[in-house]
């Protein structure tokens, strides 16, 4: 199966290994990822603001491209996943879309594209028994507490992804390669986002409200697949280790050296 | 020819500040027929119409116009002034000016405009009309109640009362519904077993009630007066003559880990069970998903126990069939799914838990004995969190909760809470809520006396947040009035859920055709008028299967319920309504079109012999219309594609020259 892949900006810095093992692991499951060509940043933020249309634009190019090869667009970062989702869930409005679609040249979109998470095309488009199968070094006995933020479920009536206030993608993702989910009360609950740049105070309090509790339920390890959501929970000193979801996927399916995190 | 008098109502400035009627009188008077026309404040006073029966005497009128409010508020009380009148009742045609025209209209040239236009119609259809005469149709003195919790209950003894047999129908193996599982009653505090039981007990013992219990209704055919109904009995393989409730059974089936739905899977309870110590009918039930010998035939210890010799593996559901005069609703209602409000954690841990739940663990027969303990440990809790509005009020949010009021919950959580520091002074109680709403009599007095004597902290805001972390459920909210969060270490939450109508309630109105709301709450033929009749004859609604409703009301609606079917059951016979369809034999072809699309099953087909232009005789199969089922929809002269089947009072004729008139 091919599919066009957005990676966006975070993880061509910060986040390489996002992004590097969403990519080996797709080849292990069948499916080829083709980056979308010359991609610029989602926006980083979906504005709700009705006339707000440059921000919005890069996404949509994105999307039209995906569309135009008939394929669904696959991201894996949390923030351009909800900015994408959102901008094509906007698209259908036929005003906005008439006001963006003059910055587009001569084909118009109509939000008609599909966009799928990464944890959703692991789901829905390979599905976690498959997965299963392909697993060679399953973690058995790891307790890994899954880590949603706000941004991957929320808004639900746009995302869809899965129910925002007992998720369970993840958790049935941590089973499918072999380890133990831990489900606890904050793992959807935010990290503090971007207020660490002004408050660093309240950053620190948010990420550490979701580490504890993860910690209290008998978590080892974090995954989550926001780079922001790392960087809180990281830097306001968790003692748990927070791990993308893709790296943990690589390890299971033998194409990362096994961490000794 | 007819002679037609047109009467034109200004229903004070209802009508006449969008219509100028006078000009509306004087236009309909050049209307072929019309021999007189008039304008009046009020044609619905007594006054009004003498008017119109005078007029009808000196103007010697066959039909009447009366461009007024919509038929639905007026038509019948004008029909019975043709009647008093000398005239047949349904010469009378309604132009509505008033919701069709006055009331969307804002300027007076264009309401005058389509209020003349309105009224030439009723009098093109007046010119055409001929005097009609209802059938009649008997009676069957026996009502069907559905569903046995109070509101059922309370009906059934009333209309019992009144000398007439009723039926009662309850999924559950007994009777008693959801007050059989409560604690306390607001606002006086009352046992609830102790006020419920004693009806059930009169339910059993009236000679005049039967209860079929582990029951549902299957079909639902005929009309007001005389349903034919099917109930299926399911078989709970204990024959219900012969079990005297002993409960040996009980005690010796070995599977004894089946969740208690009594209790709400808070304890377990063996396969072959009888709910609770009061049920009636106290007859056991074998529950076939549990039960080792009906699975897989190794057992029949309860046999082998049962001294009457009740136990019948190879029971069968079985049918049966009664008539009906009248069928009471009463489903009532459960409480919704916490699944999708896991914010609360109900998911994820057992100490937080639903206020029926809660209901359960302080009853004395309950899953503890009545003491309040943690569900999880055992411990005696010492703050407890109670959320109201889990659901309810849920604006935006139709996919999880309700956009509605739940009604009961402010009350119910007081009572909770009031009944908590009454017997356990050490225990705090937090009571989360959007507004406090007791409208009721002497409910606010009861809230009061929870905040003011019992000492329930009450804060104004919702709960965000419930995390089970260690033995504690970290609790985060929101103090609106003081402008703060708060962070309370509880070891209880009780959510008060949202209440929706019982499953049960839609594919039920399917069968009844009786109309329900959004929520799948069944609709009442005027809200504040006929709130315990449903729009379709013959349908009654009793209890929260309408709305929600506490203990009180659900009783007075009960009550109300009944007292309207024993005035329909008091009647010998019935007056139909005389518009209904009617197939002309000469052109029906006998193509059964109108068959397959008639909703009550009005139309059969009969041979006939047919006497043809060159003298020979032929057989041919012509539809019939059975008088006193057919409703009058007019789904049938439609379908017809030869043109036979018409209806009366609504000829095609008739709606021609309608529109005809319209469009001229």
């Amino acid at each position: 199966m091919k599919a066009s892949y957005f990676p966006g900006c975070t993880l061509k810095n910060k986040a390489t290994h996002l992004d590097i093992y969403a990519r080996k692991c797709a080849d292990v499951l069948g499916v080829t990822l083709e980056e979308i060509e010359e991609w610029q940043c989602c926006g980083g933020v979906f504005t709700t603001s009705k006339d707000e249309v440059a921000t919005k634009l890069s996404s949509v190019r994105a999307l039209k491209e995906a569309k135009a090869k008939n394929q669904p667009l696959i991201t894996v970062c949390s923030a351009c996943h909800n900015v994408i989702k959102q901008t094509n869930h906007a698209m259908e409005d036929t005003q906005f879309a008439d006001k963006v679609n003059r910055y587009m040249g001569e084909d118009a979109y109509d939000g008609s594209a599909t966009v799928y998470h990464y944890l959703e095309m692991l789901r829905d488009l390979v599905g976690f028994d498959k997965i299963k199968e392909k697993v060679v070094n399953p973690l058995t006995g790891k307790k890994i507490g899954a880590y949603y933020g706000c941004l991957l479920l929320r808004p639900n009536k746009v995302m869809q992804m899965d129910d925002p206030e007992n998720p369970q993608i993840m958790e049935d993702f941590i089973r499918a390669i072999g380890a133990e989910p831990v489900v606890y009360a904050y793992r959807n609950e935010c990290c503090g986002g971007y207020i660490a740049m002004e408050d660093p105070q309240s950053a620190k309090k948010k990420s550490n409200r979701v580490t504890e509790c993860a910690q209290i339920a008998g978590a080892e390890m974090i995954v989550t697949a926001c780079p922001l959501c790392k960087y809180n929970l990281v830097k306001n000193g968790s003692e748990l280790p927070v791990i993308y979801f893709t790296e943990l996927l690589a390890e299971a399916l033998g194409v990362k050296e096994v961490s000794n995190e | 020819m007819q002679r037609i008098g047109v009467f034109v109502c200004w229903c004070g400035s209802n009508i006449a500040a969008t219509v100028d009627v006078q000009a509306v009188a004087q236009a309909l008077k050049n209307e072929p027929g019309v021999v007189f026309s008039t304008d009046y404040q009020y044609m619905c006073s007594q006054a009004g119409q003498d008017m119109i029966k005078e007029a009808v005497a000196e103007h010697n009128l066959t039909g009447i116009v009366v461009c007024s409010c919509s038929p639905r508020m007026h038509e019948a009380t004008f029909r019975k002034t043709a009647a008093a009148a000398g005239l047949n009742p349904y010469m009378v045609e309604i132009a509505n000016i008033r919701e069709q025209c006055s009331w969307v209209h804002k300027d007076i040239p264009t309401g005058t405009e389509k209020a003349i236009i309105l009224g030439k119609a009723a009098v093109a259809k007046v010119n055409l009309n001929t005097p009609l005469t209802p059938g009649e149709s008997p009676v069957t003195k026996r009502a069907l109640v559905i569903g046995g919790g109070i509101a059922g209950i309370q009906t059934a003894l009333d209309i019992a009362d009144a000398g007439f047999p009723v039926d009662i129908v309850e999924t559950k193996p007994t009777i008693g519904g959801k007050m059989a599982q409560l604690d306390k009653t607001f606002p006086t505090l009352d046992c609830a077993a102790c006020i419920l039981t004693p009806k059930m007990v009169d339910v059993a013992q009236n000679d005049k009630i039967r209860i079929f219990s582990y029951s549902e209704v299957e079909e639902v055919s005929g009309f007001v007066g005389n349903f034919d109904v099917k109930i299926k009995k399911r078989a709970r393989y204990v024959k219900e003559d012969l079990c005297t409730g002993c409960g040996a059974c009980v005690e010796k089936c070995p599977m004894k880990k089946v969740p208690n739905e009594f209790n709400l899977g808070m304890d377990n309870r063996p396969a072959i069970y009888i709910p609770f110590a009061q049920a009636v009918p106290k007859v056991a039930t074998i529950d076939p998903n549990a039960c080792n010998m009906l699975k897989n035939g190794k057992c029949g210890l309860c046999a082998r126990v049962c001294t009457a010799g009740a136990i019948d593996y190879t029971q069968k559901d079985e049918i049966i069939e009664e008539k009906y005069g009248a069928i009471v609703v009463a489903t009532g209602f459960n409480p919704i799914s916490m699944d999708k409000f896991d914010e609360f954690a109900y998911s994820q841990s057992k100490d937080v838990i639903t206020s029926l739940e809660f209901e359960r663990l302080t009853n004395a027969a309950g899953p503890t004995a009545g003491k309040l303990v943690r569900p999880s440990d055992g411990e005696h809790p010492h703050t407890i969190v109670f959320v109201q509005c889990v659901g309810s009020r849920c604006e935006n949010c139709a996919e999880k909760g309700k956009e509605y009021c739940s009604k009961i919950c402010c009350m119910y959580t007081a009572k909770h809470a009031m009944l908590v520091r009454d017997k356990y002074p050490d225990i705090e109680t937090y009571v989360f809520y959007i507004d406090v709403r007791t409208p009721g009599k002497n409910f606010d007095e009861f809230y009061r006396r929870a905040v003011e004597e019992y000492g329930v902290k009450y804060v104004k805001g919702m709960v965000g947040k419930v995390s089970p972390e260690g033995k504690k459920l970290k609790v985060q909210a929101s103090d609106l009035l003081n402008n703060k969060q708060l962070n309370i270490d509880a070891d209880l939450v009780v959510l008060a859920a949202a209440i929706e109508p019982d499953k049960s309630a839609r594919p039920l109105a399917t069968m009844l055709t009786a109309s329900m709301d959004t929520n799948d709450f069944f609709t009442e033929a005027h809200p504040k008028l006929r709130p315990v009749e449903s729009p379709t004859a013959g349908v009654f609604l009793s209890g929260a299967c309408q709305g929600p409703k506490d203990i009180p009301e659900t009783v007075s609606q009960a009550g109300a319920a009944a007292s309207k079917v024993i005035g329909l059951l008091a009647k010998d016979k019935l007056t139909g309504n005389p518009c209904i369809a009617s197939s002309d034999e000469n052109m029906c072809n006998g193509c059964s079109s109108c068959e397959r699309v008639c909703p009550y099953g009005a139309i059969t087909y009969v041979d006939k012999e047919f006497r043809m232009p060159d003298r020979t005789t032929k057989v041919r199969r012509v539809a019939q219309v059975n008088p006193a089922v057919c409703q009058g929809c007019g789904a049938c002269t439609v379908a017809c594609p030869s043109g036979a089947m018409d209806l009366r009072g609504f000829a095609s004729n008739q709606i021609i020259a309608e529109v005809d008139a319209i469009c001229k």
